[in-house]
């Protein structure tokens, strides 16, 4: 008897956190535009500015003032006809690239973009030319 | 040669661990700022309770200024207020204030009566307009403006007394000269 309801006890904890996860959203109903249309270009701006008080969360995702501010700022300067290109410019300009959680293709970044690439190359070609190798060597040995 | 060829991946590792092990030591909380060097961005700050003019970014021709982000419920600001005062008191470089992100619009001017008052305009930022305006992250944060209304210097976190007489100081003079 202890040991079933000890066991149903478990099984309700675990059902309570694993089914029903907390309904915390970063975004406040008020926050939200009428036009849905705008308000899903700002969701997809947001979801790319990095909140920098948190660092490693989207402002999209973050309970900071900071970032509550910015998700405003970026739903305002939607509404005044900005396209999505100038406002994350807007923000960019006075925050530099950090604030861009997907860092831009430059010359400064072009070793984070293109190195992996450079190393799948570097490993394509070994492969290649072990199996060349041992190709030529099977050869010489039939010819033997 | 060809042992050499082994090692080759070994030295690219240890290049890559270099450099990645000096990412490492960088402080992720210290930014440059994009604004150094440009002028202060177009923004507008209403005064706060008891004050008569708030001030933006048109206040700044004509004069060197410090600008500094402030609030109430920052513990860092508090610890470099006197600091502020005694610049104040000087008559070192007019300091212009952003109330920033108050919890209610008493806060700011209650503790700017308590622990006194170093601003010479002061604007009340309970939206970040001001703060987003100047890519400000967090409080204190501090911004040296030329006459021509060029932000010139950045630095966050308190001023300390140090950092006052060894950089922000002769940073002001220079810019006066100019």
């Amino acid at each position: 008897m202890k040991f079933t309801s000890l066991a149903l006890f478990f099984i309700v904890v675990a059902l309570s956190t694993t089914s029903f996860p907390p309904a915390t959203y970063a975004v406040d109903p008020s926050e939200i535009l009428d036009n849905p249309l705008l308000e899903k270009r700002a969701r997809h701006i947001s979801k790319d500015l990095r909140c920098l008080v948190c660092q490693n969360q989207s402002i999209d995702d973050s309970d900071a003032n900071l970032a509550r501010d910015l998700r405003i700022l970026v739903r305002e300067r939607l509404i005044m006809g900005d396209t999505d290109y100038q406002v994350i410019d807007y923000v960019v300009s006075r925050y530099g690239d950090f604030v861009l959680l997907r860092p831009p293709v430059k010359a400064i970044t072009a070793l984070l973009w293109l190195g992996p690439l450079i190393f799948a190359l570097i490993g394509v070609f070994s492969l290649i030319r072990y199996f060349w190798r041992q190709t030529a060597a099977a050869k010489n040995e039939d010819e033997i | 040669m060809k042992r050499l060829g082994y090692f080759l991946p070994l030295g690219i590792l240890a290049v890559l661990a270099a450099y990645l092990a000096m990412g490492l030591g960088r402080n992720p909380q210290e930014l440059p700022s994009a604004l150094i060097n440009t002028p202060v961005p177009t923004f507008q700050l209403p005064p706060i309770k008891g004050q008569k003019k708030g001030f933006s970014n048109l206040d700044f021709l004509g004069q060197v200024t410090l600008v500094n982000v402030f609030g109430s419920w920052c513990e860092a600001c508090r610890l470099e207020h006197d600091l502020l005062m005694n610049i104040s008191k000087k008559k070192l470089v007019p300091i212009f204030g952003i109330d920033w992100q108050e919890p209610n619009p008493m806060a700011g001017p209650a503790w700017l009566k308590r622990h006194g008052n170093p601003y010479t305009l002061v604007g009340n930022d309970p939206k970040s307009r001001g703060a987003i305006a100047f890519g400000v992250t967090k409080a204190p944060e501090s911004f040296l403006i030329d006459k021509t209304g060029v932000i010139r210097f950045k630095h966050t976190g308190r001023i300390t007394k140090a950092l006052w007489n060894e950089t922000v100081w002769p940073i002001v003079q220079e810019l006066k000269m100019q």
